[in-house]
């Protein structure tokens, strides 16, 4: 054990980390090998991205020992630990899209060289070293923004490397992967454990990484709850430890006889983003969209609230076309969307719960202008309380709340407005796993209401629990439509990146 | 524990702090000068100097609770003032009886607010529709209102209006100064608007986050058109306070309002990113000033160190309040 310890590349024991109260990670030991491949799972608020900002020095740890390269770590910050070798590659990347893929990756080993003058050729040079080093070919002068976001990863990978890094940590690295970039990723994995480079894939989704870890460690509420050989685990075995239960979720019961047709698209396209969308829901539905990072899922959702404009195609209601590009007319129309990113697209987040909610009813509560404040406020109360939400102020600012209870709010705002079709993007990204269970009682709840709702996901699990029919996108167009009862998860991963 | 609460908000509250300096600066004044300070001579010449800064103070609060700011204000201002100057000066005989010129005088202040509307109109337009920075575009734009108004005039003072004119900048009302009335008025109003009005909220709303309000179906450019709006027809007040107090129009008065009135905003606890501000630290704000200035005033200190002085207020209190921030962040966070 002590030797194991010894020649570790990083090597936690016992950190703690607390936030106002909450503990994000309670005593965790956490080790990498030289070389070594480990999986890092758990679902989002496990802790494992606060174990993450820990080894790359941006969150000092409350308490325990930090060790990595040899030497014991008391105070890290990013500088220290990217000088030791630790290497971040965020979910997005971190690039910049106007430089070309050469200054993207020769970019850290520059600064770090203190050299004063910027050479094009030494760019170069370090450039195509890193890539060689990984075997893969991409025009050097590209500018990255028009990469797709396989390259884009293979540039942010080299630029690890070319900043000698000896372990990579990956933040969900196959998310917008289709199956053949995530066999290339995982050759790409293998060689540069060879030359004993550590990895860490950060994810929920494990699968893929699975077959090139040596390790799985599983977080859950911020302790370490399974921790062995990757051959150990299989995906079932992960979504148990990382859950702590088999997630039993009901699936949605049948679409009410008789529903009706409540939302026709027909044609709906916008070059770059998504081409020919067709599809109809029925009242009391739940429609999936699913599809990689970039599949344009997220574009179609938006042009449905009139956020983004489409080029050709139309949306109608009950028969009646609905006025495309205008987030008012489809909020008048009673479309509702909550959008992906809750922190900064959904919530105002210095403003207090009630309002965030009370922002939906305005013009119902406005006479001539002014505000009945009881009223607007009573609602939005009352809204809070049958969604559940554990506030102990109403008037406290929502960034105060929990991701799950944030989401509710979110939802409330949208719910008060009684919606006759409801959007929601990501539904329960960054939710505990018991408040996600709620959220999707909720979604078939409100299909049981009649209400027609569009979950876009990509998490499978999520969409076999909540939806009827699910449509596949790939490269802005719909590929595939299933019925929600009779495909299996396998096959979804399947179809999805293939 | 939470019987405390709310007393300790209110106390922490930047409005709170504001009254604590406005009575802080008005005792060293009074100290420092007493005889003169504390006469109701220099009290009432307060009440009639503040009102004409505090409405531009006002208008600027409004842009700058969208994170936006108006830097045309005193542009819009002198622009309505000339407009109603040169009418006043071509139609009404300074021999006019009263209750002619009175409806000349009615005219020239209609037409005044309209420019101010219309003014506003185009700061809304270029900030919603073309999306320009707001600090970029009314800086334009106030430089054309000015570039307007001096265009009118030739640059010269347009002077001799009917008597009537004065009782804008100059009479009381039931013993109470007509332009702090004004002020009065439009500050309760300002403060209704922000407060009781779905407008106000969702100026609110935008200002703490423009794209949340966005996805939450809000009206933006209707919004920002208004805001413009509403502030250029309140620097249109102040322009018609400001001639009628000086008995003549120039293109260039005032111009040393638009940095008081960005500190008056910023000192009232309005969050130049927008998403907070009370009209009522805005009045607090406008009284410190106005103590400060008088007082300075009497102890003899010359205009140019007056303008220091704004200035390094303006950056003090604006390094106060991220200070600030960054406490209240840091207290949320950690436990230990």
């Amino acid at each position: 054990m002590s030797s194991e310890r010894d020649t570790a590349f990083v090597d936690l024991r016992a950190i703690t980390k607390r936030y106002a109260g909450v503990t994000a990670l309670d005593s965790v030991d956490f080790t990498v090998q030289p070389g070594e491949a480990v999986c890092l799972a758990g679902e989002n608020g496990s802790g494992k991205s606060t174990l993450i900002k820990i080894i790359s020095g941006v969150e000092p740890a409350t308490e325990g020992t930090i060790r990595i390269a040899g030497q014991e770590r008391r105070t890290l910050n990013p500088r220290i630990s990217a000088a030791a070798g630790v290497m971040v590659i965020f979910q997005d990347f971190s690039l910049f899209p106007n430089l070309s893929v050469a200054e993207n990756i020769a970019f850290a080993t520059q600064l770090s060289t203190h050299e004063r003058f910027y050479k094009a050729h030494a760019t170069k040079e370090i450039a195509r070293k890193a890539l060689e080093r990984i075997g893969v070919e991409i025009d050097l002068d590209t500018r990255v923004e028009s990469l797709p976001v396989a390259q884009k990863q293979l540039v942010a990978i080299c630029r690890a490397l070319a900043s000698q890094a000896q372990l990579i940590i990956m933040d969900e690295p196959t998310t917008a992967l289709t199956e053949k970039e995530v066999r290339r990723l995982q050759g790409i994995i293998r060689m540069l454990k060879e030359e004993g480079v550590a990895v860490i894939f950060v994810s929920h989704k494990l699968a893929e990484v699975l077959e090139v870890s040596e390790k799985v460690v599983v977080l859950r509420n911020g302790k370490k709850v399974a921790e062995g050989p990757a051959s150990e685990f299989d995906t079932k075995s992960l979504t148990y430890h990382m859950t702590g239960r088999d997630v039993p979720e009901v699936p949605p019961s049948d679409i009410m006889p008789g529903a009706e047709t409540l939302l026709q698209v027909r044609g709906l396209s916008k070059a770059g983003a998504f081409e020919d969308i067709d599809f109809d829901l029925k009242t009391g539905e739940v429609l999936g969209i699913t599809g990689l990072l970039g599949s344009g899922r997220t574009s179609v959702a938006k042009a449905l609230f009139g956020l983004v404009s489409p080029d050709a195609g139309s949306i109608s209601i009950d028969g009646k076309t609905i006025p495309t590009g205008d987030p008012q007319a489809a909020s008048e129309a009673r479309i509702g969307y909550v959008p992906e990113d809750r922190l900064t697209e959904g919530l105002f987040l210095n403003q207090s719960i009630v309002r965030n909610v009370a922002v939906g009813r305005l013009d119902a509560h406005a006479n001539g202008g002014w505000l009945n404040m009881s009223a607007l406020v009573d609602e939005a109360a009352e809204w809070l309380k049958r969604l559940k939400v554990k506030a102990p102020d109403i008037e406290a600012p929502v960034q105060s709340l929990s991701g799950g209870n944030q989401q509710r709010v979110a939802l409330a705002r949208w719910l008060s407005r009684a919606p006759r079709v409801l959007i929601l993007n990501g539904p329960s990204v960054g939710v505990d796993v018991g408040s996600k269970a709620d959220i999707h009682d909720i979604v078939r709840d409100l299909a049981s209401k009649g209400i027609g709702v569009i979950v876009i996901s990509d998490d499978l699990p999520e969409l076999l629990a909540t939806c009827h029919r699910i449509l596949v996108m790939r490269d802005g167009r719909i590929i595939d439509a299933l019925d929600g009862k009779t495909v299996s998860e396998d096959d979804l991963a399947h179809r999805l990146a293939s | 524990m939470a019987a405390h609460a709310p007393t300790k908000s209110t106390f922490a509250s930047p409005e709170f702090r504001l009254l604590v300096i406005a009575v802080f600066v008005f005792a060293l004044m009074a100290v420092l000068s007493p005889d003169r300070f504390l006469s109701s001579q220099n009290l009432i010449s307060m009440a009639f100097q503040f009102p004409e800064f505090a409405i531009l103070a006002l208008a600027m609060t409004i842009a700058m609770m969208t994170g936006g700011i108006d830097l045309s204000v005193v542009g819009i201002a002198n622009l309505s003032a000339v407009a109603a100057a040169m009418i006043l000066t071509t139609y009404a005989d300074p021999a006019m009886p009263a209750s002619q010129s009175v409806l000349w005088l009615a005219i020239a202040i209609a037409v005044a607010i309209a420019i101010g509307a219309m003014a506003g109109l185009v700061n809304g337009s270029l900030v919603a529709f073309f999306g320009l920075p707001p600090i970029l575009a009314t800086l334009g734009s106030g430089l054309v209102f000015t570039g307007f108004a001096i265009a009118m005039t030739g640059g010269s003072a347009v002077m001799g209006f009917p008597d009537t004119v004065a009782v804008i900048g100059n009479a009381k009302l039931l013993g109470i100064p007509v332009p702090l009335v004004i002020f009065a008025l439009l500050a309760v109003l300002l403060h209704l608007i922000l407060t009781r009005t779905a407008f106000g909220l969702r100026v609110t709303m935008y200002g703490a986050n423009p794209l949340a309000a966005l996805y939450a179906a809000i009206d933006i450019n209707r919004m920002l058109l208004k805001v413009y709006v509403i502030a250029g027809m309140f620097a249109s007040v102040a322009g018609l306070i400001i001639m009628s107090r000086a008995n003549s129009a120039k293109a260039d008065y005032g111009s040393s309002y638009l940095l008081l009135a960005v500190l008056i905003a910023v000192l009232g606890g309005v969050n130049p990113y927008g998403g907070y501000g009370r009209v009522i630290g805005v009045v607090l704000a406008v009284l410190s000033m106005q103590f400060l200035s008088s007082g300075l005033n009497m102890l003899q200190v010359s205009n140019f160190a007056r303008e220091l002085i704004w200035g390094a207020l303006l950056i003090l209190v604006m390094v106060i309040n991220t200070n600030a921030v960054t406490a209240l962040r840091a207290s949320l966070k950690p436990s230990k």
